[in-house]
């Protein structure tokens, strides 16, 4: 058969999905793209079916009405503070599917597959079941369903790299058996199901940014695969550009964390050792306060805001936990209402995954123009009079920049140090989740406002009615 | 060959139009852009379809038919969920910039339902 029109049918499909991409580099054109993205994967699917016409519609058609009828109420309803787990979820389906497409293609094509649809088969197999498996240990962590925080097993980076080795040995030597034994296909997805479940629960709270990056760039590489042992390019297009993307998210992450991949996943440098105290402890959990805050504080805080000029809030994943969103932007609202120029001050890792605070914020109502970036926010701290923290301590921490030898050392911070005052609605005075103490709530500049951020936040706003 | 050959390249050329596209995406939308790109990676469903373009035996049937639901759940989903996403970025909200001292007319917006 001639492949020549075939070939620009899916280079013109290719080319809209990639339109779509471009289409993010704006805000106002996102959405477009979204749509363009859509649009492209419809089209593929109906070429693909022109094509090799159902010999069995029934059940693949009914799969196909159910997974949407299942995906569009809960899309609908989600909260933006659970689409990381929502993401993670999307994301082990899809690495499970790119698993079972290629244990099916395995099976049948065992000898008469191509060499490079044989690996391609294999490596979706592995590539798939990791990310499932880890996909659902990120979904348990972030659901709340079992601790976010870091689970360390015996031996962990020996079981790690054992977990790794085996499953690259199993899946090395079945694509080199030239009938390999069908149960081999199944001993190499059981090996990478361990390595993703290893590789996942060593990650935790304020590193699922990158976990999450990971799994992202892993479903896209696997459905890449995919796609060389069913023989369609169009599949290998689409998971090279997911592949592409999760790897730039993921060296954004570690960049904005002054980490790398490997540190995160081994755990390398968090609490171990001579940190003082705090330990493992999430941000801020969104208990009961332990006390109304004392008084004074809260005045001057109040002062501080009335009189000033311009004001940076700076809020972290603890803002959502409390809940205190919508607090927040009407306080920003109430302040720019008193002429006061108001921003929030966004660092990359706010969240659990990438730009989750900005989606956090938007939801809450905040204008999406008053969300700056670490970049362009930075230089403005030292004109402020007000930098306003909430559910923040990391991202904050002078110690980044002042203390060697720390989780944190060298990693980017917001300088809310530099501003005027720093009023900070915090939950109390523990360190973050890197256990480095925080010595910015001791310096006289600081105004502590401990307990629940969204009643001290409310508190806040009334006080300035 | 020149099979392999061209699934590598399409690979190699997909990748390095994706990381070149991407790379200029500002960070605002860094959450929308993984759930879109989450979406994609549901692609897998064509490769689930085409294993019923032939007569399926029936623990293949069962896997195909898994396969096809967790795809389309992931592209359905995602993308749904980029839409709403992006439609949360409001722009151009009245102006708020008033004279010190006048008071705020009608503000106390509607209170959000709770949890």
């Amino acid at each position: 058969m001639d492949n020549a029109p075939r070939l620009i049918v899916d280079l013109v499909i290719v080319l809209v999905l990639i339109f779509g991409i471009a289409l993010f580099r704006r805000r106002r054109s996102a959405r477009a793209g979204n749509l363009m993205a859509a649009v492209a994967l419809a089209c593929a699917l109906a070429v693909a079916l022109s094509r090799d016409p159902l010999v069995e519609p029934f059940f693949a058609v009914a799969a196909l009405l159910l997974g949407a009828a299942a995906a569009y109420p809960l899309a609908m309803r989600v909260r933006m503070i659970h689409i990381p787990s929502m993401v993670a979820f999307q994301n082990g389906a899809g690495g499970l599917a790119a698993c079972l497409v290629s244990l099916v293609e395995l099976w049948r094509g065992t000898g008469v597959l191509a060499p490079a649809g044989a690996a391609g088969g294999i490596l979706a197999l592995a590539l798939g079941a990791a990310t499932f498996s880890g996909s659902m240990v990120a979904v348990g962590k972030l659901a709340g369903a079992f601790r976010q925080t870091p689970v360390r097993l015996p031996w962990h980076g020996v079981l790690l790299a054992a977990a790794f080795l085996a499953t690259l040995l199993t899946g090395a030597l079945a694509g080199l058996m030239a009938p390999a034994p069908a149960g081999l296909f199944l001993v190499v997805l059981g090996l990478a199901l361990c390595v993703g479940l290893v590789l996942s629960v060593r990650v935790g709270g304020a590193d699922m940014p990158v976990l999450i990056s990971l799994l992202n760039a892993g479903t896209g590489l696997a459905a890449a695969f995919t796609g060389m042992v069913v023989g369609n390019s169009f599949l290998i297009a689409c998971g090279a550009m997911v592949g592409a993307s999760g790897t730039i998210l993921t060296l954004a992450m570690c960049r904005a964390m002054n980490r790398s991949i490997p540190g995160v996943l081994t755990g390398g440098g968090v609490p171990s050792g001579p940190i003082p105290s705090g330990g493992t402890v999430e941000e801020e959990t969104p208990a009961a306060p332990p006390e109304q805050a004392p008084t004074e504080p809260f005045d001057a805080a109040v002062a501080a805001l009335r009189g000033a000029d311009t004001v940076i809030i700076v809020p972290g994943y603890g803002m959502a936990l409390a809940q205190a969103q919508s607090e927040v932007v009407r306080l920003a609202d109430r302040l720019e209402s008193l002429g006061k120029e108001v921003c929030f001050a966004i660092h990359p890792v706010a969240g659990r995954m990438p730009g989750h605070m900005n989606v956090l914020l938007a939801e809450a109502e905040a204008d999406y123009e008053k969300l700056l970036q670490m970049e362009a926010v930075n230089p403005r701290f030292k004109d402020a009079d007000v930098a306003l923290v909430v559910g923040a301590c990391d991202v904050v921490n002078p110690a980044a920049i002042d203390v060697e030898g720390t989780p944190i050392s060298g990693m980017p911070i917001l300088m809310a140090r530099e501003a005027g005052r720093v009023v900070v609605c915090n939950l109390d005075e523990k360190p973050g989740y890197s256990g480095v103490e925080n010595p910015l709530y001791e310096s006289p500049k600081a105004l502590p406002l401990w307990g629940d951020a969204k009643e001290t936040v409310a508190r806040l706003l009334q006080a300035l009615d | 060959m020149t099979e392999l050959l061209l699934l590598v390249s399409v690979f190699a050329g997909s990748f390095l139009v994706g990381y070149l596209l991407i790379l200029k995406v500002p960070p605002l939308l860094h959450t929308p852009l993984m759930s879109m790109t989450n979406a994609v990676s549901g692609v897998t469903v064509l490769g689930a379809l085409l294993l019923f373009a032939v007569s399926t035996a029936p623990p293949e049937r069962a896997l195909g038919v898994l396969a096809i639901l967790l795809a389309t759940f992931n592209v359905v989903g995602g993308f749904a969920i980029t839409d709403r996403m992006l439609k949360l970025f409001k722009e151009g909200r009245p102006p708020v910039l008033r004279p010190p001292g006048e008071a705020p007319a009608g503000e106390d917006g509607e209170q959000p339902a709770g949890g």
